[in-house]
């Protein structure tokens, strides 16, 4: 049945899924990095990285600050509103039932989707990539900016990976995710660390919106979208477990991808089917092992 | 005593009220006050948050409406059936979830409910983005004509009326007492010998019947069924009125639903403030005032009986 | 600018809550420069919530508690550490995703005189050979070595130590013991949580006996010897 499958159009979506996978993989490690050590689930991530594209979409229009710019600027500004958002939102709740986080995170997500649209409309605005034209690879045309895209999400997992796990301020933040208050009893201004923990998950969360903006269109509904695929990436993933995070969000492309070849009508579900099914056989999380008791 | 004045006087307003105000923006109030009170019964009283209760209330809509469409069922058959519906629905989403702690529930039902989201966006008899249009106010028991929008407003605050009347038996119930024991400490309940997720899952199942039974209510109220019905953005809608109202308490949601349709009514020109003014309120709530306004009404007036 | 006779850490009438029940009911001792002063009671006498309430890790406190004449009480965790004071859990609190050698060189050197982890692994052979298992491989008496071991990492000179005899072999404890006996002469000051009578007198100078959150009575060694039938009573045993 597979042979009117053209290998152009399996390559295609493969890579689609490979940059939507890019994607996934990005947000959940932020996701999984601060729930880690907050116990929040970060509802606002999804509104933060549309942020970070509409920062960069600005940048561009108003002041005339292209792509590459963008990429160091937008991640900072709305690293700075999550700092904001924080201090505001989070400290107070900090001592309360962690649902509380997860619902004050998405009353700041309905606010900023709101404002955005407000603003600016519901229709996507176009990005120009910065990397035009690509390489032809025979049995498929390669865009130069995809292939950015790709090998600078896996550079920027690796090394959020590296950071965590073979440096010094890494292993206070593994310590942290284990016994806050011990870390704390050791001197180190944990209350900080949590504060800036929170804003990198943002920025990470902004990053991976400006590198969305030429590949999809900038849109406030952008972040809701795939938020709720990077909801059920964690739960498959392991809560809390940045590996698992970052594979399954790479698998989930994948799988996505190919489901739009074989039968696209359930492109949209297999993310959930997944989950599904690892909630039933794998209830710790594919990549348990990391995870937390609590 | 006092109660009972409380309560005739609510009910005698209630049935004058349409002559005051537009029957169907009444009777979606009543349609949310049930899908709200539902949704109470989880948070508030069992502890679970389903960040996805949409998906038993959208799910019962087009139930209800695709059997009362299709089929010559009588309007509370059809309704029954939605709720049924849902109920089971809910029973298949609690054996996935009920297990898991406190955030990671939250997290699969959100989930969960948008697979049904696309689910029923793609099956064939929904309408797709267009919705199911025409669903008829079928007679009552088969005999009784509903088509007077006044006799149908009495019909649903029946229908509200009578569902209210059971929430409060399951609450006042020792199923009640129990499930309120595992909110507060679960551990403990286990060490009596009751095994928490059977409670747990009871509680979801009678708590997505309910959604179920509002959402099929609603569809014949408005005669259509959407997806907005299923979105994320009316699982958000009924936390907002229950937090707002005040989690745990009898009343709270329903004034919450109350003011939060009555908000949207009138914000609904200005495009995405009402949208954003939800964010807002939700984010008051959480920070300032958790007891909602009747929890943080009823400890006024409790501070004021003995306090000084 | 401290003579002898005035207190390193002066604990005046300390309360003390974990939520809403009170654990503290007005603790009130001194510990003196270089002293080994052992806390002992029943359990839930409230021994390890003084130690904790000294690291500022219970919410709500209430009372003084003065370190070289400042007072604490309203200080951070993190603020309290900086000062000089170290703190070792009963619990050993051994960082399961760390292994032994991140573990041992978690804590940041917070005043002059902190010990490398070169020295600190010379001091503590065992752990040398186990650096680069992960932490909770290693057995008991590891973990509790490893415990006090990375504490001295940061240059504190007052160290709380909850209970490290428990749940440790007999030949352990004395290990342990001759660990904490060596402390005490390098010139450390040390709380120590003990339920251990006989561990207790082998290695302190006073016993502050801690019952319902309070300081029932305080002992030097010689009274313990003499006295040890009330202690008994007070103890429960």
């Amino acid at each position: 049945m597979f042979d009117n499958i053209s290998i152009q159009l399996l390559a295609g979506q493969l890579l689609i899924g490979l940059i939507n996978g890019s994607f996934y993989a990005m947000l959940s490690m932020g996701l999984a990095i601060i729930f880690g050590l907050m116990n929040v689930v970060n509802f606002a991530h999804g509104a933060q990285y549309m942020l970070g594209a509409f920062v960069a979409w600005l940048l561009l229009n108003f002041l005339g600050i292209n792509y590459w710019g963008a990429l160091v600027l937008a991640p900072i500004v709305v690293a700075l509103f999550g700092l904001v958002t924080e201090k505001l939102v989070l400290k107070p709740l900090q001592n309360l039932d962690h649902l509380y986080g997860l619902l004050a995170t998405y009353s700041v997500a309905l606010i900023v989707e709101g404002l955005v649209r407000q603003q600016y409309g519901s229709t996507g605005l176009p990005y120009p990539s910065p990397l035009p034209g690509g390489v032809n690879l025979g049995f498929m045309f390669m865009p130069w900016y995809r292939l950015w895209v790709v090998v600078f999400s896996l550079v920027t997992c690796l090394g959020t990976w590296l950071l965590i796990e073979h440096t010094r301020l890494g292993s206070y933040l593994r310590a942290a995710n284990e016994r806050p208050q011990m870390v704390e009893a050791f001197g180190i201004n944990v209350p900080r660390m949590v504060t800036l923990t929170y804003g990198f998950g943002v920025g990470l969360a902004a990053l991976s919106g400006v590198m969305a903006a030429p590949v999809y269109q900038v849109s406030p509904s952008m972040g809701s979208s795939v938020m709720i695929v990077i909801f059920a990436v964690v739960v498959i993933g392991g809560m809390g477990s940045i590996i698992g995070a970052v594979l399954t969000g790479y698998l989930l492309g994948f799988l996505e991808g190919l489901t739009k070849v074989f039968y696209p009508e359930a492109a949209n579900m297999v993310v959930f089917v997944v989950m599904i099914f690892a909630l039933i056989f794998r209830p710790n999380g594919l990549f348990a092992g990391s995870e937390k008791s609590r | 005593m006092t109660r009972i004045v409380l309560l005739a006087a609510l009910a005698a307003a209630m049935i004058a009220a349409p002559f005051f105000v537009y029957p169907v923006l009444l009777m979606t109030v009543l349609c949310f006050v049930l899908f709200a009170s539902s949704f109470n019964l989880l948070l508030g009283y069992a502890g679970l948050l389903c960040f996805g209760h949409a998906m038993f209330f959208g799910t019962a809509a087009y139930v209800t409406g695709w059997l009362l469409k299709t089929t010559g069922l009588s309007i509370e058959l059809g309704i029954l059936a939605g709720g049924l519906f849902a109920a089971a629905m809910g029973l298949v989403v609690g054996l996935v979830s009920v297990r898991r702690s406190g955030i990671q529930f939250a997290m699969i039902t959100f989930a969960i409910a948008q697979f049904v989201y696309f689910v029923l966006l793609q099956a064939p008899f929904t309408g797709g983005e267009d919705g199911m249009q025409g669903i008829p106010r079928s007679a009552l028991f088969g005999v009784i004509d509903l088509s007077g929008s006044l006799v149908f407003y009495y019909f649903v605050l029946g229908v509200t009326a009578l569902m209210i009347w059971l929430f409060w038996r399951i609450v006042h119930s020792p199923f009640g007492e129990v499930l309120k024991a595992i909110r507060d400490n679960e551990a403990r309940v286990e060490s009596l010998g009751f095994r928490p997720e059977r409670f747990k899952l009871l509680a979801l199942t009678l708590s997505a019947g309910m959604a179920g039974v509002a959402g099929g209510l609603k569809a014949t109220v408005f005669q259509f069924a959407t997806l907005t019905d299923v979105s994320w953005n009316i699982s958000g809608e009924v936390i907002l009125m229950t937090l707002l109202g005040g989690i745990g308490t009898l009343t709270g949601p329903m004034v919450g639903a109350g003011v939060i349709i009555w908000l949207n009514d009138h914000l609904a020109q200005f495009g995405e403030w009402a949208l954003i003014s939800q964010g807002a309120i939700l984010l008051l709530v959480i920070i300032f005032f958790r007891r909602g306004l009747v929890g943080e009404l009823s400890a006024l007036l409790r501070r004021r009986k003995t306090g000084r | 600018m401290t003579n002898d006779t005035a207190p390193l850490l002066s604990v005046q009438n300390l309360c003390a809550w974990y939520a809403e029940s009170q654990a503290l009911h007005g603790m009130t001792f001194d510990l003196r420069q270089g002293e080994l002063l052992t806390l002992i009671g029943r359990n839930g006498a409230g021994k390890t919530t003084t130690l904790r309430s000294i690291m500022g890790m219970l919410r709500k406190r209430q009372g003084s508690i003065r370190f070289k004449g400042e007072e604490l009480i309203a200080r951070k965790t993190y603020e309290i550490a900086r000062r000089g004071i170290a703190y070792c859990p009963e619990e050993r609190a051994i960082f399961a995703s760390l292994s032994v050698k991140e573990n041992l060189s978690l804590p940041p050197v917070l005043q002059p005189g902190g010990m490398s982890d070169e020295a600190l692994l010379d001091a503590f052979p065992n752990l040398r050979r186990r650096a680069g298992s992960m932490g909770t491989k290693l057995s008991g008496g590891e973990q509790q070595m490893l415990a006090i071991a990375r504490i001295l990492r940061t240059g504190s000179r007052v160290l709380l130590l909850d209970e490290p005899s428990e749940g440790l072999a007999p030949v352990v404890v004395k290990e342990i013991g001759a660990l904490i006996r060596r402390l005490k002469e390098q010139g450390f000051t040390i709380l120590l949580v003990e339920q251990n009578l006989r561990f207790a007198r082998s290695v302190a100078d006073r016993h502050v006996v801690v019952e319902n959150g309070r300081v029932v009575d305080v002992l030097t060694s010689a009274q313990l010897d003499a006295d040890m039938a009330r202690v008994q009573t007070y103890l429960g045993v």
